[in-house]
């Protein structure tokens, strides 16, 4: 099943990676591939590990066993320098948004650039105005992080992950807490960037229609496993039990809605 | 055997195994915390390069902390007068009330007391401000922006605290002594000349007050070592950070007071 996607030029390669949290295994000898400049979704019940995964591509975990590559250097082998050198090129918008407290939207949106860059502040300024245009918050510039609805500040954090203009960005549920418009304006905006500026996108979610509109390959992952992969069309026609039940959302199939226990009439 | 002996083996390796795994435990987090502050440290001469994050936090850790300890310091002061004054002027000896007021403040009270509050008024908000941005992914979002979390955050807060305990610790044992003016000579009639007399002459600079301002450098770095590192090293969810907040204020306590018996005796005494 774990056949790969190599049809284009991978940015990402991923091979044997297993990782795991105390005795809770999260990846079982896996192998994905991450095209260059397409838009790859990771999709999976709930604990699957699809944040784990980005975490592993982004340097913040260690796997117990295999390699990740990204632009072609494996991340567990680079000094923290090189690490942070790669960084710079990958961009990553957190479940939480993950915005400094201590900073307004628009600072949080220029701290990448004025950490990175020595760019005068009104070039800065113009920049910033014009990622938070692109994620419609603007307005909100001068408004604190405590100020803001989840997905507005989801929203903030996707203009600070594409501020420095980087080769990849991950998206850890960006659509959460999004209301229909703002979903259609974010999912029209990750497919903008990704076409017509070259970006490579890896998009973890829960919204499977959302997603499976502009994602190009779809990675499915239950258990540690890849339990099934191909384009959206391929997905939707695929006579795999998991896929399907995943696709379209049964609660009833081989992915199983409780976690493992016991039986529930002996547990009463 | 019996199966009460058996029983009894039991007990005892269920007991070595859980004091074993303590001592572990311990000796990981102490290592932990010995690589941190290898990692602050290592970042001070790029933070001393932009004062402006010394100074934000040394209004945060410092400023803000004046206000309790001007009070406390203006109380333990009027306290010391009252206390130093029915004891001194049993002996006739109330004239050199200056003097033991302002030995017990620069010597112990000031550079421990402060410390004290130090540990709960900043101490504890450094530990949790660091573990929140944990819980909130903050720092994990500034090392995915390639921003080392240790140089932008921890060391500008770290030195900041080292700069302000013998900050505080100073001005505590000034408003402490006017305290101890207030009750002495104002309240109690001491002779104004002869109690700042006999402080001048008495209290040495050497051994009275550098030693007291190494006593509060030293407080100064163990507090924010471990307020910073309980933060930094928290479980991240609202109970791992109350948790880390209390061991703050626990752990620099008994620091404190362990410290200062050993700077003491190395200082003053003849251990």
């Amino acid at each position: 099943m774990e056949e790969n996607n190599t049809q284009h030029p991978s940015l990402v390669t991923i091979r044997n990676l297993s990782f795991s949290r105390g005795q809770r295994i999260i990846f079982d000898n896996t192998s994905l591939d991450i095209q260059h400049g397409k838009i790859t979704a990771i999709m999976g019940p709930s604990g699957s590990g699809k944040t784990t995964l980005l975490k592993l591509i982004g340097g913040q975990l260690s796997p117990s066993h295999g390699t990740i590559s990204v632009d072609g250097l494996n991340i567990n082998q680079l000094s923290r320098s090189e690490l942070y050198t790669l960084r710079k090129k990958m961009g990553m918008l957190f479940q939480s948004g993950a915005l400094l407290t201590d900073l307004n939207v628009f600072d949080n949106v220029a701290y990448p650039i004025r950490e990175h860059t020595a760019l005068p502040e009104t070039i800065i300024r113009t920049l910033v105005l014009m990622k938070l245009q692109a994620v419609g918050l603007r307005g909100a510039r001068h408004l604190s992080p405590n100020e803001l609805s989840g997905g507005m500040a989801r929203r903030v954090a996707l203009a600070r992950a594409i501020a420095l203009d980087p080769m990849m960005v991950m998206y850890d549920e960006p659509f959460t807490g999004q209301d229909p418009i703002s979903m259609g304006v974010l999912i029209k905006l990750i497919k903008t960037l990704n076409d017509s500026v070259g970006l490579t996108s890896i998009i973890v979610s829960h919204d499977v229609q959302e997603t499976a509109a502009i994602a190009d390959y779809i990675y499915i992952m239950s258990s540690g496993k890849i339990i099934g992969q191909g384009t959206p069309q391929e997905l939707k026609h695929s006579k795999s039990d998991w896929v399907q039940q995943f696709m379209n959302g049964q609660p009833d199939g081989p992915v199983k809605f409780h976690y493992s226990s016991d039986n529930y009439f002996d547990d009463l | 055997m019996t199966y009460s002996h058996l029983g009894q083996n039991l007990n005892m390796i269920t007991f070595l195994s859980v004091i074993g795994q303590s001592v572990i435990a311990n000796l990981t987090k102490t290592g932990r915390g010995t690589l941190f502050l290898k990692q602050t440290l290592s970042c001070t001469f790029s933070v001393l390069c932009h004062p402006r994050l010394i100074i934000k936090q040394l209004f945060s850790v410092g400023v803000l902390t004046v206000l309790i300890i001007t009070i406390s310091g203006l109380f333990v002061g009027m306290v010391l007068g009252l206390q130093g004054y029915y004891i001194l002027s049993d002996f006739g000896a109330e004239e050199t009330l200056g003097v033991m007021i302002a030995a017990s403040l620069v010597r112990e009270l000031g550079p421990v007391v402060s410390a004290l509050l130090f540990a709960g008024r900043a101490g504890s908000s450094l530990t949790a401000e660091i573990g929140l941005m944990k819980a909130t992914e903050q720092l994990a979002g500034m090392e995915m922006m390639a921003v080392d979390p240790i140089q932008r955050i921890i060391c500008p807060r770290f030195l900041a605290g080292c700069l302000s305990m013998p900050l505080l610790a100073a001005i505590f044992s000034m408003v402490g002594v006017l305290g101890g003016q207030l009750v002495g000579v104002t309240l109690l009639g001491v002779d104004e000349g002869a109690f700042w007399s006999q402080m001048q002459s008495n209290i040495d600079f050497y051994d009275d007050i550098l030693n007291g301002v190494i006593k509060s450098l030293v407080f100064g770095f163990v507090i924010t070592w471990i307020s910073l590192f309980e933060g930094y090293d928290a479980i991240p969810t609202a109970e791992g950070v109350s948790r880390a907040t209390t061991r703050t204020v626990v752990y620099s306590s008994f620091a404190i007071l362990g410290m200062d018996f050993i700077l003491t005796a190395l200082m003053f005494g003849d251990i």
